[in-house]
């Protein structure tokens, strides 16, 4: 029996439709906003006619078919293989001690913001990175860095590989994620006894049970691989570059009339996403006939071993890419002389963090400012969700997941520029509430998926006892299920605060430039090259979704310590 | 194959020994001849599981194993699941929800057996067997729960086992069914010269058997 609410029904259900507006209203209007002036309607600057030289500008200029040809290959080559990576991890090693350990590896792992990663990861594997030096010049003989381009490829390769390793770690908790829903021990061995090998029997038998789970997941990575901006202005090619660090260089440009092109840019990023996820779709169509074909004919799997050394050899990599990548970017930040071939600086100083550390100040007030907001009304919201649902007794569908994943769909490209035309003409571009709008649209999905299975797997009988007792709706939420969800809760605020501080696009386009966070900070000095300065900004970066981790975890532990029961309820 | 004529047939466990944090659950020496069941009877909890677990090879770390698990005179030690020809059944059917009863039953086929028409007739034939003619194309989903547990079998036996090994096959069944489904499953097994290990901890389960009905520790009952 659930409890009904007496009084501040209305309040509270009020919740789901206020959270549909934060999620899908910015998103329409942003549409609008950057339709409009696509098609030369953007009054603010004296166009009050519809025509077509938006687009016919857009088309006219230099290397605009590699830039669109850039954003496609890049976006479906990354997404491909962060999907097969972690399949094939999973297949390979999932329920060994092993993967037991990776999992744990997954939160720190994700929690370091995309840009934070991709400098990481462009110190690694530059031409004077750190992987060159190890082996200068007594294997290679280079005392000079060897004139290759290594990041900022023209394939996009560098861009690409910065995109796996972050992708992959989130699809493979995506992947546990659906795997707690289906009998998957018992599938698998099932499938073994019938003779399939341990990771055929887990392609064949586990596989095709779980991956409508993670579809939603995977048109994420999708859709964000190929209108990225911060990673691809980092690792990616310059000229041309990808079509959405275009829309973001004329956003930016002083010659406002370039405004106009980059919302057909933006626009034709839009297309561009729904084109990919089209045929990704029609692929998992066609997947789907050849593969029950393919589950048919019986094939039990060979080299085994092969695959799972494979399989290791790739999780190895990418966690040893972030790990090391990170490790550089600290040592950087402290290194004192540190010339080409020498594998470590000279000296190690505190000299760059005491020169830029007074600049650091007004960044990271405003990042923790802007987060912790953010969290906090994410979290508002998605319990008076959660809440509202499970007092009306009512079921999640799959339309609502769908639409908690839209802003994640819809590339932050696409959107986002005519948010920021709206915003200026109601005139509150560039304050801290445009920019804690922008960021809830984005931080609030992950909350909400984050919170949303450990809330609706509270044990519905703590409620009934707690009502037979004499207890309101309110108390018991207040007194029960909420400090008995104290961990989710927080861990949810964690993933939620890590996403805000991640966030690049949404805080240069709503802050106006008066606004900046870390990670905007970060990028801007991407081009300028001075590697101390990076690696102190984002080592930071990184620190603080790490540090919201550590307390997530450290919070319960504490205030529970003496209660047995309160240990398992991640 | 003269293996055959000097190691015994059937599954022999030597000396079986499972033991969890100082405590043995299951202690067994015996030979389960072709055709013949055995039925290791005990309450929850008591190690019975993990004894088919031990023996199909999918047995958690924290259990220490000593003896040997001998099949037609192949010891099974160290070898993965999939190459131990071991058939599972378990209480649930564990159909995989992906694929058709046909798509499950042809899951199980050896891919030596080549065509999809040759395919697709032992596929019938299977289902002709469990009287479930027709269903090739059918949901598992929409399946009677009857009907599931034959498909279960059907597609166990498909793979060619050399042992069965049934965790209470027969306890979500009501029981009618039950009467049905227990029959078939033992006709099958006998008709195809099948050693069975069954483990339950229900009496009318072990009765109709027809065989030794042991302990997980080895003690003999009588029933």
């Amino acid at each position: 029996m659930t409890p009904r609410p007496h009084h501040r029904k209305d309040l509270l259900s009020w919740a789901p439709w206020l959270t549909l507006l934060v999620l899908l209203g910015p998103i329409l209007m942003g549409l609008l906003g950057t339709l409009a002036p696509a098609f030369g309607w953007l009054p603010a600057l004296g166009h009050r006619e519809f025509d077509l030289t938006p687009w016919r500008d857009l088309f006219a200029e230099a290397g605009i078919a590699r830039s669109i040809q850039l954003s496609v290959t890049t976006g479906l080559s990354a997404t491909l293989i962060s999907l097969l990576l972690a399949v094939l991890i999973c297949a390979a090693w999932q329920g060994t001690g092993l993967f037991s350990r990776i999992e744990r590896l997954l939160p720190p792992l994700l929690s370091v913001p995309h840009a934070a990663a991709a400098f990481g990861l462009a110190f690694l594997i530059a031409p004077s990175g750190w992987i060159v030096r190890w082996f200068s010049p007594w294997a290679t003989g280079w005392d000079i860095p060897p004139d290759v381009l290594i990041v900022q490829d023209p394939w996009g390769l560098a861009m690409i590989a910065g995109l796996v390793v972050k992708e992959v770690p989130f699809l493979l908790l995506m992947l546990l994620a659906a795997l707690g829903q289906v009998d998957a021990t018992r599938s698998r061995l099932v499938a073994q006894t019938l003779g399939y090998g341990r990771i055929m029997a887990w392609i064949k038998g586990v596989l095709p049970q779980i991956y409508p789970q993670i579809r939603l997941p995977v048109y994420a990575v999708l859709a964000y691989s190929m209108s990225v901006v911060d990673v691809a202005m980092i690792l990616g090619p310059s000229t041309p570059a990808p079509l959405a660090v275009k829309v973001i260089t004329w956003m930016n440009d002083p010659d406002l009339s370039l405004r106009l092109r980059a919302a057909a840019a933006a626009v034709l990023q839009f297309l561009l996403v729904l084109a990919a996820l089209g045929i990704w779709k029609l692929g998992e169509f066609g997947l789907a006939r050849l593969g029950r074909h393919w589950l048919e004919t019986g094939g039990r799997g060979q080299r085994q071993a092969l695959w799972s050394g494979l399989g290791l050899g790739a999780i190895t990599l990418i966690v040893a890419s972030l790990v090391l990548g990170l490790l550089g970017l600290a040592l950087w930040s402290v290194a004192g002389l540190w010339v080409f071939p020498d594998a470590l600086p000279q000296h190690v100083t505190l000299q760059s963090w005491s020169r830029y550390g007074p600049a650091l100040g007004r960044p990271l007030v405003d990042t923790l400012i802007i987060a912790v907001t953010v969290v906090l009304l994410a979290l508002v919201l998605t319990v008076a969700c959660l809440e509202t649902e499970y007092r009306h007794g009512s079921r999640p569908t799959t339309r609502s997941l769908w639409l908690l994943y839209l802003p994640l769909l819809v590339p932050q490209v696409g959107f986002l520029p005519g948010l920021q035309v709206l915003f200026v003409g109601i005139g509150v571009n560039g304050t801290l509430g445009a920019v804690i709008l922008a960021h809830l649209i984005f931080v609030l999905p992950y909350v909400f998926l984050a919170l949303a299975d450990p809330y609706r797997a509270w044990d519905p009988r703590t409620g009934t006892v707690a009502a037979s007792l004499g207890a309101s709706a309110n108390r018991i939420l207040w007194r029960v299920r909420l400090p008995m969800l104290l961990t989710p809760l927080l861990v949810a605020a964690a993933v939620g605060f890590a996403t805000s501080v991640g966030q690049y696009l949404p805080t240069l386009l709503t802050g106006g430039g008066r606004i900046t966070t870390l990670t905007t900070e970060a990028v801007a000095l991407a081009s300028g090259g001075d590697r101390r300065i990076i690696g102190i900004y984002a080592l930071l970066q990184m620190a603080l979704p790490f540090i919201a981790f550590s307390l997530a975890i450290a919070i319960p532990a504490c205030l529970y310590h003496r209660r047995l029961g309160m240990r398992n309820t991640l | 194959m003269t293996e055959h004529d000097t190691m015994p047939t059937g599954l022999c466990l030597e000396k079986l020994e499972i033991v969890r944090e100082g405590l043995t659950l299951v202690s067994l020496d015996t030979r389960i001849a072709p055709g013949e069941v055995l039925t290791v009877m005990g309450s929850s909890g008591s190690g019975k599981s993990t004894l088919l677990a031990v023996i199909a090879g999918a047995v958690a770390p924290v259990f220490q194993v000593s003896g040997r698990v001998l099949l037609d005179g192949r010891d099974l030690s160290g070898l993965p699941p999939q190459q131990r020809h071991v058939g599972l059944l378990f209480q649930d059917d564990i159909l995989f929800p992906h694929l058709s009863v046909g798509g499950n039953l042809a899951f199980a086929l050896p891919p030596a057996l080549r065509g999809r028409a040759a395919r697709r007739a032992r596929v019938e034939e299977a289902l002709m067997q469990a009287n479930l003619k027709g269903f090739a194309e059918r949901d598992p989903a929409t399946l009677s729960g009857g009907q599931r547990a034959r498909v279960a079998l059907m597609r166990m036996l498909l793979a060619e086992p050399r042992v069965l090994l049934l965790d209470e096959p027969f306890s979500k069944l009501d029981a009618e069914l039950r009467l049905q489904f227990r029959q078939f499953v033992f006709t099958m097994a006998k008709t195809r010269l099948l050693p069975v290990l069954m483990v339950t901890h229900d009496i009318e389960d072990a009765r109709a058997a027809i065989g030794m009905v042991v302990t997980p520790k080895g003690k003999a009952l009588t029933i």
